[in-house]
């Protein structure tokens, strides 16, 4: 399935540093999430557009990752030759993550 | 126990004015704030009060308060907000004239300024954060240095019997923190209790987010009522709990979800939310529906502030030239990549200095690269190419706009609708000062 089955995601920015959280629909999918959703798989999703180091960060209090990945912006919001120059489209490019099924 | 009800006005500079109007009439409000100044838009305000003296407010201050003013007046809202942006004396001034113009008499408007730091950036040896160089390696670049002030000074401003609060740089959730402390009579060192008014300031500082304006995702999270989004209100206890709600009524929606979305929004380490205030931890917060568009936030909590404030400098950064134009009908994307191969070979021909380069297709690959929108398996009926650079020059800049555009007559088959466009970059890297050296400085005024 889909991570977007089961979670959403905004993203945030801070000079070139982007953040994408991503948070379980179902706080029972959470360690689903967890296992699936790793630095590695981000890191080789965003291996285009992220030129720094990816920090996760789990909140297990509401089900929930954040992403922190450094020299993600292109120099950041002003300074960007994006057409998103902050980087918000690619939270919905992170739900479309192949992740593994619930065990039936 | 007393408890006190904050509204979020806007969001950010150019936000909707109607559902600050609506929280004002049918909120039940003692606060408004308006949050408008992020990275970008200080930068901008400084560059236009360079241009001229009287202005570097936000360009919607005047339009925002000719709503409210009367009614908040009214009512006895008092409406703490950042729109002086790079100039709050001037913001103050502009809402006086305003006050007057509405017939508002003895309405009082505080200015709070102090986190102009550029001149004691420029002394001393202070260091670029991203970049390891001293301030000092920018020279005649530099531009702007405005502290994150704290909310101690709005606090005073409140104190002082202020109607209305017109800052410069503030950290967004000082801005809703301060009446908090001053209703409630926290202690500054009160770190738990700053800590959870952190996170209220922090839910409400975006607006429509967290009432699932920016939430919504048709077939996965939809939200009725968009058109008509209201803003949030968050109801506050002296003992630091809280319930985020919304007008009833009005569109959108307050849920558990929208608020974790909104909890995350640009923060680093949950458990490290650095702000002038306070080390905020978020990493155990929970939320609890107790109602429809009523979600209860509990478990924030903080640890002593940091002895550094956050410095944004500007600078004058480069310059970006850039052109586009449209190909449409059968083979539309083959004449794109043949434009982009054009511009690119030209560019190289005709020696335009770049540092930085990019070919985009848009409505193919300008978002996130050929390696996540799989282009070879799409075929468009129309795309747009969009060049862009960065130069040392504005000369250089607008060369690349005008390489596209020759397309025109010389490049592939029906292309249209071309722009062009170059401009000077102010970009922005951080600093970080000792907070004794930034001097919050209140002025009032009176209509």
């Amino acid at each position: 399935m889909k991570l977007r089955d089961i979670a959403h995601s905004r993203t945030g920015d801070k000079g070139d540093i982007s953040n994408i959280s991503v948070i379980a629909f179902d706080e029972k999918d959470y360690p689903l999430i967890e296992a699936a959703v790793t630095v590695e798989r981000v890191k080789a999703l965003f291996r285009e557009i992220v030129h720094g180091d990816v920090v996760r960060y789990a909140i297990p209090s509401i089900g929930a990752l954040n992403f922190v990945m450094q020299k993600a912006l292109g120099g950041g919001v002003t300074r960007s030759l994006a057409l998103d120059a902050h980087g918000k489209c690619l939270a919905s490019a992170l739900l479309d993550l192949e992740i593994p099924d619930r065990a039936a | 126990m007393k408890t006190i009800r904050i509204g979020s006005g806007a969001g950010y500079s150019g936000d909707r004015i109607e559902p600050a109007v609506e929280l004002a009439e049918k909120g039940d409000i003692q606060y408004l704030v308006f949050e408008c100044l992020a990275e970008r838009t200080i930068a901008i305000a400084q560059g236009a009060k360079l241009k001229d003296p009287t202005k570097g407010y936000d360009p919607l201050l005047a339009e925002r308060m000719q709503a409210v003013l009367r009614l908040c007046r009214d009512k006895g809202i008092r409406i703490i907000t950042n729109m002086g942006a790079a100039n709050p004396a001037a913001g103050a001034a502009k809402t006086r004239e305003i006050a007057q113009s509405l017939g508002l008499k003895g309405l009082k408007i505080a200015a709070l300024s102090g986190d102009d730091v550029l001149e004691t950036l420029k002394s001393g040896g202070h260091r670029i954060e991203e970049t390891g160089a001293p301030v000092s390696s920018l020279a005649d670049k530099l531009v702007s240095a405005n502290a994150y002030l704290g909310a101690a000074p709005i606090v005073e401003a409140l104190k002082a019997g202020a109607d209305v609060i017109i800052t410069g740089r503030v950290a967004d959730p000082a801005l809703f923190l301060a009446p908090q402390i001053f209703e409630f009579g926290w202690s500054m060192e009160d770190w738990d209790r700053l800590g959870k008014g952190t996170v209220v300031g922090h839910l409400l500082e975006c607006a429509g987010q967290v009432t699932g304006g920016y939430f919504a995702d048709p077939g996965a999270k939809d939200v009725a009522g968009l058109a008509r989004l209201g803003f949030p209100i968050a109801e506050v206890r002296e003992d630091g709990g809280a319930v985020i709600t919304k007008v009833a009524g009005s569109g959108g929606a307050v849920t558990t979800a929208t608020c974790k979305e909104q909890l995350l929004y640009e923060i680093h380490d949950p458990a490290t939310y650095f702000t002038p205030d306070v080390v905020a931890d978020f990493s155990r917060v929970r939320f609890t529906q107790e109602g429809p568009d009523r979600v209860r936030v509990a478990g924030a909590t903080g640890r002593a502030r940091p002895e550094t404030l956050k410095v944004s400098v500007g600078y004058i950064d480069s310059y970006i030239g850039e052109g586009q134009i449209s190909y449409a009908g059968p083979a539309a994307l083959a004449r794109g990549r043949l434009a982009l191969e054009i511009v690119r070979e030209r560019l190289a021909l005709t020696g335009v200095r770049t540092t930085e380069l990019r070919f985009d297709l848009i409505g193919v690959d300008s978002i996130h690269g050929s390696a996540l929108s799989t282009a070879e398996a799409r075929e468009p009926y129309e795309v747009r190419v969009r060049v862009v650079g960065r130069t040392d020059s504005l000369k250089e800049a607008v060369r690349i706009g005008n390489e596209v555009e020759t397309l025109y007559t010389n490049g592939p088959a029906s292309g249209g609708g071309a722009t062009k466009s170059a401009k000077e970059v102010v970009a922005m890297l951080s600093a970080l000062l000792p907070r004794g050296l930034a001097k919050p400085a209140l002025d009032y005024v009176e209509a």
